[in-house]
């Protein structure tokens, strides 16, 4: 198999599959955010209706789901700001590589501050 | 009477040359600068909201319709969901409807896709827009133990 080129944004390596990951993880945010407008707009129809419907949100499988939600938005946000300094930052191009792990980089941090105090909130006793 | 050859149009020499003259319109451009300025927009709104909503007190297990009568009472947290909810959708419409283009290479497949999810869209913008503007925090009738307690101040 032919080696992709030198030199290229967006075609092999760490240029390509960060904008898949993107690509992947920005549908998966969007059709969650079409369903997460759906139950909390059953505050409309009654107190009971949306606190039954929001208690699926508590389990531990919809809880490891919400871990995953938010290692998506998480790296999309990252990636985002990464993309746009690509586009408007001068050496943006030169650097798209090394920013990419220090998207990762930061991508760790936040998911080690996040993911313990969730974790413990969906597995922790006391509910 | 006849025109002198002074008022004849002479193109110039320093006008712009154009290879093309555009008949579309800037739109994929305004696209691109939108996801970009919204992109940011979003990310301080979206990580507030799961910094209140997942991280603070007991996090999800907080979330009921009390907590969100308690949130939606106040100006700032329907201010915050409603641009929330209005560029999120934007941006995320605007991506699927970029990945449409991209891999449904038949008109008519691309023309169903982007239908739904224009229908999607209208659907989701102006359900959650109506109802962050109709929300009854203290409905009439309802169990007290379920509301908040900004309704019995």
């Amino acid at each position: 198999m032919p080696e992709a080129p030198g030199g290229t944004l967006y075609r092999g390596r760490e240029g390509m599959w960060s904008w898949v990951a993107h690509r992947v993880t920005g549908v998966l945010i969007f059709f969650f955010l079409l369903v997460h407008v759906l139950d909390t707009s059953l505050v409309r129809v009654s107190p009971e209706a949306y606190n039954v419907v929001i208690s699926a949100y508590k389990t531990p499988i919809m809880g490891l789901g919400e871990a995953g939600l938010v290692a998506a938005i998480v790296f999309h946000a990252f990636n985002g700001v990464r993309v746009i300094l690509v586009d408007y930052w001068s050496k943006g191009p030169r650097y798209h590589r090394v920013m990419l792990y220090v998207v990762l980089g930061l991508f760790v941090v936040t998911m080690a501050g996040f993911l313990p105090r969730h974790l413990m909130n969906v597995f922790g006793g006391g509910h | 009477m006849t025109t002198t050859p002074s008022a004849q149009v002479i193109p110039s020499p320093r006008d712009p040359y154009a290879r093309r003259k555009t008949t579309r319109g800037n739109y994929e451009l305004y696209s691109w600068v939108f996801m970009r300025a919204s992109g940011v927009l979003l990310i301080v709104l979206i990580f507030g909201h799961l910094f209140v909503n997942l991280m603070v007190g007991e996090g999800v297990h907080r979330i009921d319709f009390a907590f969100v009568g308690g949130k939606w009472t106040s100006p700032f947290w329907q201010v915050w969901d409603l641009l929330m909810l209005w560029l999120a959708m934007f941006h995320g419409t605007n991506g699927v409807r970029t990945i449409i283009n991209d891999y449904a290479s038949r008109d008519l497949t691309r023309g169903i896709l982007k239908t739904l999810l224009y229908l999607a869209f209208v659907i989701t913008v102006a359900l959650g827009t109506l109802v962050i503007f109709t929300f009854e925090p203290c409905p009439a009738n309802a169990d007290p133990a379920l509301l908040a307690s900004i309704c019995f101040e």
